[in-house]
C-alpha cells in the first residue's frame, strides 16, 4: 500500500487517484463539521443563505476538539464518528466537497454520492485526538461559535495521518482489510 | 456518624475528571501493549504503535487522551456511617464544572435530548448512589464518550436461549459495531437483573480493571471464551482488519427473574478511562 501526500484543495482527479488502503498525509486546509454544524449548513443550503466555507473541492473534517491550552493551536483533535453526518453528506459532496474525514461505516447514500461525483473517506485514528493535535498548525472559528466544541473551525494541517478507507469507486477497507485478514489466517 | 464536607467531594471530583481524562490507566496501557506483541497483521501494528504514542504524549503534556472527554459518571459509594454536610449532587456537579473547565476538556452535555443546548460545563453529571458499609466514600469518576456508548446493545433473551443465546447476542453486538467504537475495545457485559439493572451491571463491569476476572469461575470462563471469539472475528484496530478487536470481556451477573434473561454490552474504546479514591 502506497503512502501519498496530498496538498488541498483536494480536486476531483487528486481525489479519484486515492485507492481504498492508501496512507495519505494531509497539508493544506480543512473544516471542521460535526453534527450541529451540519445540520445547520445544509438548512443553508437549502433556504440558499451563505455558507461557512466553499464546498467545492474542500475536505470536512468530523470532529470537535477540546479546548487548546495556552500554547496550543487546537487542543486533542480525533475523528468522531461518522455515520451520525449520513444524512447531511451526501447534499455536501453534491455541492462539491470532495474529501471527508472520520471514523466507522458509511451508507449506501453516501458512498453512491461519493461514486458519482468523485469524492473519498479518510479514517484518523480515532481515539488518537493528542497525537492528531500535533498536526494542527492553525485553527480558527469561521462559524456558528455559539455550537462551542461543534462550531465550524478552518484548520491549517500538514502531514495528517489518514487511511483512505472508502475510494470514488465505493472500495471499501472495512471490508476488505477483515477479509484479506481473516484469509491470512487460514 | 463521620462527617464529609461536601466541598471535599468537590475537590476530588474535579481532579479525577482531570487526571482520568489525561492518563490512561496502568491495566488497559499493559493490555494495549501485550495486543501490540502479539498482533501479526502489519496494518494493524502500525495503528496500535500509533495509540501507544497517543497516550504517551497525553500523558507527558497532561492533555486528553481522546477529544471526546465524555459524559462524566459518577459513582459514589457512600458508608451508610458517613453524614455529608451539604448537597451530594451539587458538590459532584461542581466538581465536574471545575474540572471541566480548569482541564481544558471538551464540554460535550446537552441540556435536553430533544431541543439540544449545550450546556456549557459539561453538566449535570450521570451519578449513581450506592449505600455501603463502614463510614468511607468512595468516588470514581468515569468519563464516557458516546462512539463506544452509541454502540452498546440490550436485549430482553428468553431463558431458553441460555448461555449460547447470550454468546451469540454479545458477540453480533461486536461485529455489527464493526469499527464504529474505535477498537481495540473493552467489552462491558450485564447478565440478570432488571431492564435496567442489567445495563448497569454492564456499565459497572467497564469499571472494573481489566487484569480481574470475575470472582465465580463460571463467568471467569465465559469471559475468556468470549474474548477469544471476539477477537477471532478480524474486525481489528480501527476496523482495518487484525487481530486485535478486544482488550478485555468483563461480565457482571445478577439474579434475575424466572421468565427472563436481560443481556447488556457496554463498549468502551481503547480509551477506558476511570479513576478513582476513597474520602
Amino acid at each position: 500500500m502506497a503512502t501519498v501526500r496530498i496538498e488541498t484543495p483536494l480536486t476531483e482527479e487528486k481525489a479519484r487517484a486515492l485507492k481504498s488502503g492508501d496512507s495519505v498525509l494531509l497539508s493544506g486546509t480543512v473544516y471542521t463539521a460535526r453534527d450541529a454544524a451540519h445540520k445547520r449548513i445544509v438548512e443553508a443550503m437549502a433556504a440558499g443563505t451563505p455558507l461557512p466555507f466553499d464546498p467545492e473541492n474542500s475536505i470536512v473534517y468530523f470532529v470537535g476538539p477540546t479546548p487548546a491550552k495556552p500554547g496550543q493551536a487546537i487542543g486533542s483533535a480525533g475523528p468522531t464518528t461518522s455515520y451520525r453526518m449520513d444524512a447531511y453528506s451526501p447534499s455536501l459532496i453534491a455541492a462539491g466537497q470532495k474529501g471527508m474525514i472520520g471514523k466507522g461505516k458509511r451508507s449506501e447514500e453516501v458512498v453512491n454520492a461519493m461514486k458519482k461525483h468523485g469524492a473519498v473517506y479518510f479514517g484518523a485514528i480515532g481515539g488518537a485526538g493528542a497525537l492528531l493535535s500535533k498536526c494542527v498548525e492553525k485553527a480558527e472559528v469561521i462559524a456558528y461559535e455559539d455550537l462551542g466544541a461543534e462550531a465550524v473551525r478552518k484548520l491549517t494541517v500538514k502531514d495528517l495521518p489518514l487511511t483512505v478507507v472508502i475510494d470514488s469507486e465505493g472500495n471499501n477497507l472495512y471490508d476488505t482489510g477483515r477479509k484479506a485478514y481473516l484469509a491470512s489466517r487460514k | 456518624m463521620r462527617e464529609i464536607n461536601a466541598s471535599a467531594i468537590t475537590e476530588v471530583v474535579k481532579r479525577l475528571c482531570i487526571e482520568a481524562n489525561c492518563h490512561l490507566p496502568q491495566d488497559v496501557k499493559n493490555r494495549i501493549e501485550g495486543a501490540r506483541a502479539n498482533e501479526e497483521w502489519p496494518g494493524a501494528c502500525e495503528i496500535l504503535d500509533r495509540i501507544i504514542e497517543n497516550y504517551t504524549i497525553a500523558d507527558a503534556r497532561n492533555v486528553p487522551i481522546c477529544q471526546d472527554t465524555g459524559v462524566a459518571c459518577v459513582f459514589l459509594e457512600i458508608g451508610q456511617d458517613v453524614h455529608v454536610v451539604g448537597s451530594i449532587e451539587d458538590a459532584v456537579n461542581e466538581g465536574v464544572r471545575q474540572g471541566y473547565q480548569e482541564g481544558y476538556l471538551r464540554k460535550s452535555v446537552v441540556g435536553d435530548p430533544l431541543r439540544r443546548v449545550n450546556t456549557g460545563d459539561n453538566t449535570p453529571a450521570m451519578i449513581y448512589y450506592e449505600i455501603v458499609s463502614g463510614d468511607k466514600l468512595g468516588i470514581t469518576v468515569a468519563p464516557k464518550g458516546f462512539g463506544s456508548e452509541n454502540m452498546s446493545r440490550l436485549k430482553m433473551l428468553k431463558p431458553s436461549d441460555g448461555v449460547e443465546g447470550a454468546k451469540e447476542f454479545i458477540i453480533s453486538a461486536v461485529e455489527e459495531a464493526g469499527p464504529n467504537p474505535c477498537p481495540p475495545i473493552v467489552v462491558g457485559v450485564g447478565i440478570g437483573g432488571t431492564f435496567d439493572k442489567c445495563a448497569l451491571l454492564a456499565k459497572k463491569a467497564l469499571m472494573r480493571s481489566t487484569d480481574e476476572r470475575n470472582s465465580d469461575p463460571y463467568y471467569a470462563a465465559l469471559e475468556a471464551e468470549l474474548l477469544e471469539k471476539i477477537n477471532a472475528l478480524g474486525v481489528g484496530p480501527q476496523g482495518f482488519g487484525g487481530r486485535t478487536t478486544a482488550l478485555a470481556v468483563n461480565i457482571e451477573a445478577a439474579p434475575t427473574h424466572i421468565a427472563g434473561l436481560p443481556v447488556a454490552v457496554n463498549i468502551n474504546c481503547h480509551v477506558t478511562r476511570h479513576k478513582s479514591e476513597v474520602l
